[in-house]
């Protein structure tokens, strides 16, 4: 890519030769890079760096049918002072919610934290784009500063990129100031040539940040195919000068594998997007593994799960 | 904000090295010598490791001895289920083991300490496994209704890969039934000393593996010996001349595994992410030291400059140092000689203008370092395309079409190893009947497997190792001639 980089035009002929003329992936060598990377030794200071960053770097989230006020409210506490034991610990990056809590979220947030709401109709996205447009537009009315959307993957998969790219570009637009998060549901993309295609059409498309998945759908988020979402950000910012953002959702426990996620993220696209603004974990079980680590840091042992608090 | 990774050494107090040791012949170490000592040193810090014996005549006649008795009285005549049993035990002490050796190894070579694990040990395992299931099943394995064994093998091995070339020597001897006198590379002896321990431990009947330390004169007295009845080395071209020499008009038999100068070629429509961690593990992977490594690097020109700049970028994320580290990617070189060899070669390429681009990595003072380097603009007419470097040294040429790919790739006196770097599955195949190289791996290199056969067209040697037809190496039967 050079100096000369000219974006294909939205229309489906443009898109598809654009799509289909990025580089192939190969699935054994990515899973391979993916896998060697995990093997990286974090220990000590760069540890001790590398959770509190983990934890300002989670979409704390709750996406249930039996959400509550009262338990948005108790997500949004957690989300500001995850420990509270400890004053020191870093709030997360953002709460995210389904839209209709977004008001609950942001009235006990404040301006503190980021408020994410999953908009166009989470997790599937099978509706019209009216129904999606007005999803969004209420999101952001309620005061959501970050709307993630589900791209539509039956029109991605059935070869009709035009249309992903136009829900795209037109979802982005009722997002006016809230960040726009795009969700690939890699889980249903299945190749990772797709996750790169994919990466590329919401990029163009407008995204300021691709995220992987719902977290509704196996697998979730995988080291490959965020490696991959990676090389897409980082040749985006080459050919384009910007800088778009990548996000984990789902399926990341443990602090180990968050760790892991960021060595990923340090060396495929650098240490410059080591921060909430660039890289987020979209997760919930994960914060208190991060905590629980965090602790014993900090005190030499283990303390157990009665020293973390249940939301 | 930097993620800076704070040092993970492995710990060496796992290991215990002797100071001194002697030389393993007929199931005991030999008392060493004060007038036969050389030092052995960890090529990371210069430090000295131990002392080892170097191997004389007579030395040598106790081996094979002790080789020859062994191969008469208890090896040779014993049921391959028998074999199996011990080659079985040899595995899972090796397995057991593996931790110690891997540090010891990466101590002694120089090597990441995340290869020794995660490549060489894995591998060692696995080569004795994969033969010890074949020591009973020999009469299956196309060679004959009652293949036999050959007798007493005489093994060199080279210091790149020190314990996992010793186990694909001393694996398939012992599977087909033969005896060995095994010499250890001069500047890597320790691994071979603590195999020799775990011979002990397997309780492997004396005299079946004997091992030997020394440079290159013990080396030529094993080759030379009239009680050896078959010879394998892996080591430099010059050398196997030699060997080839010595065994000219004898009746032993000869496998060769030599230099390389592996072609890597990469077309236009090549994954470009993976082929980038391909070249790298191709070259960089074992500080180059590798006969196989895809040392040449050929770009259609087309992509030539973008997987050149991507290279680089991604050369300046290696990390150089401690091999010992966990997060280490490049060890240290393994000795001043070879230091200093890559030096010379690398500034032949200067003197005959290609491009020289080399990591900014910083270097550690003690110890023999050489930075993950690239040339570009190299032509066949280069010595850096036509030598074998044997160090992070890659050069990088271009070609416009496959057939030009073709005879790029083949012109050079060695035929090793060829990568091919394509989404197109078809021209994988085309590309992959030209190559006269023994092994051509498709979208990905230097990967290794006791079930593939491996060895050399042309200078790179003859014979192969591993898979059913490395078998044939060992066995005395007409088909394997």
């Amino acid at each position: 890519m050079t100096d000369a980089w000219q974006p294909p035009g939205g229309d489906q002929a443009s898109l598809r030769a654009f799509l289909h003329g990025l580089p192939g992936v190969d699935e054994v060598g990515a899973r391979g890079r993916a896998a060697a990377l995990a093997t990286r030794s974090i220990k000590t200071e760069s540890k001790r760096w590398a959770i509190d960053m983990a934890i300002a770097m989670v979409d704390l989230t709750t996406l249930e049918g039996m959400d509550t006020p009262g338990k948005v409210r108790a997500l949004c506490a957690k989300a500001l002072r995850p420990d509270p034991s400890d004053p020191t610990t870093p709030s997360v990056a953002a709460v995210c919610v389904y839209p209709d809590l977004v008001g609950i979220a942001r009235a006990s947030v404040g301006q503190d934290l980021h408020v994410a709401a999953v908009a166009t109709a989470f997790p599937s996205g099978r509706s019209s784009l009216d129904i999606k447009l007005q999803d969004t537009a209420d999101a952001v009315a309620a005061g959501a500063d970050e709307i993630d959307m589900v791209i539509d993957r039956g029109a991605f998969l059935a070869g009709d990129y035009a249309t992903v790219y136009e829900e795209i570009t037109a979802v982005k637009s009722a997002c006016g100031d809230a960040h726009l998060k795009v969700i690939l549901e890699t889980g249903e993309l299945h190749t990772l040539d797709n996750v790169r295609r994919a990466s590329w059409l919401a990029m163009l498309a407008g995204a300021d940040f691709i995220k992987t998945s719902t977290g509704k759908v196996t697998p979730a988020a995988t080291p490959p195919v965020t490696l991959v979402m990676l090389e897409a950000v980082r040749d985006f910012e080459r050919a384009t000068e910007r800088r778009i953002g990548v996000k984990a959702a789902g399926g990341i426990r443990t602090s180990k594998e968050a760790i892991a996620y960021l060595v990923l993220v340090s060396e495929t696209v650098g240490d410059a997007w080591l921060t909430p603004d660039l890289f987020r974990f979209g997760a919930s079980s994960l914060l208190n593994d991060l905590l629980l680590q965090r602790q014993r840091m900090i005190t030499g042992h283990y303390s157990g799960p009665d020293y973390v608090t249940i939301d | 904000m930097v993620f800076e990774y704070a040092p993970a050494p492995e710990s060496r107090s796992i290991v215990s090295i002797a100071p001194e040791y002697g030389l393993f012949i007929d199931g005991g170490f030999t008392a060493p010598v004060d007038d036969q000592l050389f030092t052995t040193t960890n090529p990371a810090t210069e430090e000295v490791l131990s002392r080892v014996s170097e191997a004389r005549e007579h030395d040598v006649d106790r081996a094979v001895a002790a080789a020859r008795r062994a191969f008469e009285q208890t090896w040779g005549p014993m049921p391959g289920a028998e074999r199996a049993k011990y080659l079985y035990r040899i595995a899972r002490l090796i397995q057991e083991r593996s931790r110690e050796l891997a540090v010891l190894e990466t101590l002694d070579n120089g090597k990441p300490i995340k290869e020794t694990r995660d490549v060489d040990l894995p591998l060692v395992a696995a080569h004795f496994f994969y033969h010890a299931g074949w020591a009973d099943k020999l009469e299956h394995a196309g060679y004959g209704p009652s293949p036999r064994p050959l007798g007493v093998a005489g093994q060199i091995i080279p210091w790149n890969f020190p314990l996992l070339m010793l186990a694909w020597k001393v694996a398939p001897a012992l599977a087909c039934g033969n005896t060995v006198v095994l010499k250890a590379a001069e500047t890597t002896p320790l691994t071979a000393l603590a195999f020799a321990e775990i011979c002990q431990q397997a309780d492997l009947p004396p005299g079946v593996v004997n091992i030997l330390t020394g440079a290159g004169d013990t080396g030529r007295m094993l080759v030379e010996h009239p009680g050896t009845d078959k010879i394998a080395f892996t080591g430099s071209t010059d050398v196997g001349r030699s060997i080839m020499r010595a065994v000219a008009g004898t009746d032993k038999r000869l496998t060769l595994e030599l230099g390389g100068k592996g072609a890597n070629v990469v077309f236009d429509d090549a994954p470009i992410d993976e082929t980038v961690e391909g070249i790298v593990s191709g070259i960089f992977f074992n500080q180059g030291h590798v006969c196989c490594a895809g040392s040449r690097l050929l770009l259609q020109e087309s992509v030539a400059d973008e997987v050149v700049e991507r290279l680089k970028e991604r050369l300046s994320t290696l990390r150089l140092g401690d091999p010992l580290d966990k997060n280490t990617d490049i060890g240290a070189i393994n000795s001043a000689e070879q230091l200093a060899r890559i030096d010379e070669l690398a500034k032949s390429g200067e003197e005959e203008n290609a491009e020289r681009w080399s990591s900014p990595c910083p270097l550690p003072d003690r110890g023999w370092w050489f930075p993950p380097t690239i040339f570009t603009g190299v032509t066949q007419a280069h010595r850096i395309a036509r030598e074998e470097i044997f160090g992070p040294v890659l050069s990088v040429l271009t070609f416009r079409t496959p057939d030009e790919a073709v005879a790029k790739a083949n012109n050079t006196p060695f035929g090793l190893s060829a990568g091919i770097w394509t989404e197109k599955g078809s021209r994988i195949l085309w590309m992959a009947q030209r190559m006269r190289a023994g092994v051509v791996w498709a979208n990905t290199f230097n990967r290794f497997d006791p079930t593939s056969p491996f060895g050399g067209y042309k200078e790179s040697g003859f014979g192969r190792e591993g898979g059913i037809q490395g078998l044939g190496a060992y066995l005395a039967t007409e088909v394997a001639r």
